[in-house]
């Protein structure tokens, strides 16, 4: 870790980056902001925006019930609770012939409602109320490895996952005629996404988690022509919009996560102007 | 194994009978390839999709599925892909008559996905065609394959459009070009209802014909345009909750039972039918005017 510290102090000779917890969330930052990137294509593509969305507002169940439980530390219960939440709706979703919209309103709707009753349980809801906005200098040395492990696992996935769901955004049942087992790939794609969702949640806040799963992928698609721009412009303007949204919020005492959404956000609207430029 | 064996040939002895007044070609079964639908049936809940629907394919014919809006047909597809849960069996014999899974190309009605996607048709390609991730890897070595499969459908300048950008013409031919890699032993075509002009489809039932022509494969197609049907198919299958009536396309356009669903069936569309049976020469010439 220090020898990682030297090598910025070097490279990044700037006030902001001259404090250890500036460092941290720049590093926490640079390894969670390319997975943003990479899975926000297909998020996109999949039209599965509201879902993610359901995915932070699930967390409030995560978060209540690693409290309820007390031994284990709230992130823990929170990764397991939406890993088993996104599986549970792609579950329902297969099986029910109800529309995806309704299926996800019931389960985020119930999950929000279930949590808010376990946390102001006692009338202590203030202690949870961190969550809701995030904060980026909470990282430490110890995330930051648990971050980097899941960094490697979700690009190692992403590309055995990656041809099949551009298959799936197509058609799920001629992706299903040429052997795709498209329950699984659903499924193993929507745990992915609940894991970095309830790892970044920290630093993040529920309220805007699901701009960083969107922005990315909806600001590439307006200026990508094929697949390999949309994937490259989608991890280029995740990343960007974190590095200049971190170094903004220190600069004028924001909240970190806000900063990175609204960048992001500015983005979008650049591409989108862009548009007629690039698009074939 | 030795009454099993009896009660095929028995079976098939009956079968040939049966198909030579059924199937158009009259072709023997024992010697070609074939696909039978036996006694499929689709019900949701208590709602029935259709019922004992028993079709008879040969390799190298063109089957057309007809009937009205929710007649079954494009479910009939799905149920034959193991799509949707139904009972009944499907039936394949490869040209040497062993019973095997057959590969199965299908070709959707409706894409799902939004014409903005940055989703080329060679990247589409190359997700179908190998493990290779698309966004990571480059795939040169698979271009001249995939030139190869959109020149069979007279669509080789199109490998590097947007899906979002293609006519709709261009797309059905594009998604038949994939459902032909790996060459299938079945071709399942479910046709837009819109969204294909008529040159587009001239085109295409052109492609298909040649297909039909060239390729041991049988072809089942949903069409909703009886002239092309007329013109191309060598069996029709008129559904509606089940087989209402089949044949070839003179005996389909004739009956009484399809004039009575379809209405009146337009002049030239039993005109040619008479052609394409009697003198298959000059059927392209005659123009519907309906």
């Amino acid at each position: 870790m220090e020898a990682i510290y030297s090598l910025m102090d070097a490279l990044l000779p700037f006030s902001w980056s001259s404090y250890t917890f500036m460092k941290n969330a720049f590093l926490a930052i640079l390894l969670v902001t390319p997975l943003f990137g990479l899975l926000s294509t297909m998020v996109v593509s999949n039209r599965m925006a509201f879902f993610s969305d359901s995915l932070g507002h699930g967390a409030f169940t995560g978060i209540a019930i690693g409290v309820l439980l007390g031994s284990v530390s709230p992130l823990l219960s929170l990764v397991l609770f939406s890993v088993a939440f996104a599986v549970f709706i792609t579950y329902i979703q297969n099986k029910s012939t109800a529309s995806t919209d309704t299926i996800i309103g019931v389960f985020s709707a119930t999950a929000i409602a279930l949590g808010l009753m376990i946390m102001s349980h006692g009338g202590g809801f203030n202690k949870f109320s961190s969550y809701l906005i995030g904060d980026i200098l909470s990282i430490v040395p110890g995330d930051l490895g648990a971050l980097a492990a899941i960094a490697v696992l979700v690009i190692f996935a992403w590309a055995w996952l990656f041809n099949r769901l551009l298959v799936m955004s197509i058609n799920p049942v001629f992706a299903r005629s040429r052997g795709i087992r498209t329950f699984w790939v659903e499924s193993i794609f929507a745990s992915i996404l609940a894991v970095v969702v309830s790892i970044s949640i920290q630093w993040v806040g529920i309220l805007i988690i699901n701009a960083l799963l969107v922005l990315p992928g909806a600001s590439a698609r307006n200026i990508a022509n094929n697949v390999k721009q949309y994937t490259l412009f989608s991890v280029l303007i995740a990343v960007i919009s974190g590095v200049t949204g971190l170094i903004l919020a220190y600069y004028f005492s924001l909240a970190a996560g806000a900063t990175i959404v609204v960048v992001s956000a500015v983005i979008f609207f650049i591409t989108l102007g862009l548009k007629p430029y690039f698009a074939r | 194994m030795a009454p099993r064996g009896l009660f095929h040939e028995r079976k098939t002895a009956l079968l040939r009978t049966f198909l030579h007044h059924r199937a158009a070609s009259g072709s023997d079964c024992t010697k070609l390839c074939c696909t039978k639908i036996e006694d499929f049936t689709v019900r949701v809940g208590r709602l029935t999709i259709f019922e004992h629907i028993n079709i008879h394919i040969h390799c190298g014919q063109l089957t057309a599925l007809i009937g009205p809006n929710g007649a079954g047909k494009s479910t009939l597809l799905k149920a034959i892909l193991g799509e949707v849960p139904h009972s009944g069996h499907l039936h394949y014999m490869d040209a040497k008559h062993k019973h095997t899974k057959p590969v199965i190309g299908y070709v959707p009605q409706y894409l799902r996905f939004d014409v903005s996607a940055p989703t080329s048709v060679f990247d589409l390609f190359q997700a179908c065609l190998t493990q290779k991730p698309v966004w990571l890897f480059p795939a040169k070595r698979l271009r001249p394959r995939v030139r190869k499969n959109l020149e069979r459908v007279h669509a080789a300048d199109l490998i590097d459009r947007r899906l979002g950008a293609l006519s709709g013409g261009e797309l059905q031919r594009v998604l038949l070009a994939l459902a032909l890699d790996p060459m299938p032993d079945l071709l399942l075509l479910d046709e837009p209802v819109s969204g294909v002009d008529q040159n587009g489809l001239e085109l295409f039932y052109e492609i298909v014909e040649d297909l039909r022509a060239k390729e041991d494969m049988a072809i089942i197609l949903i069409s909703h345009d009886l002239n092309m049907v007329a013109r191309h198919a060598d069996q029709v299958v008129l559904m509606n909750k089940g087989v209402i009536c089949s044949g070839s396309p003179d005996e389909v356009f004739h009956d009484p039972k399809t004039i009575r669903l379809f209405g009146m069936i337009p002049e030239a569309v039993a005109h040619h039918a008479d052609v394409s049976i009697d003198a298959s020469t000059g059927a392209g010439n005659v123009k519907e005017g309906a």
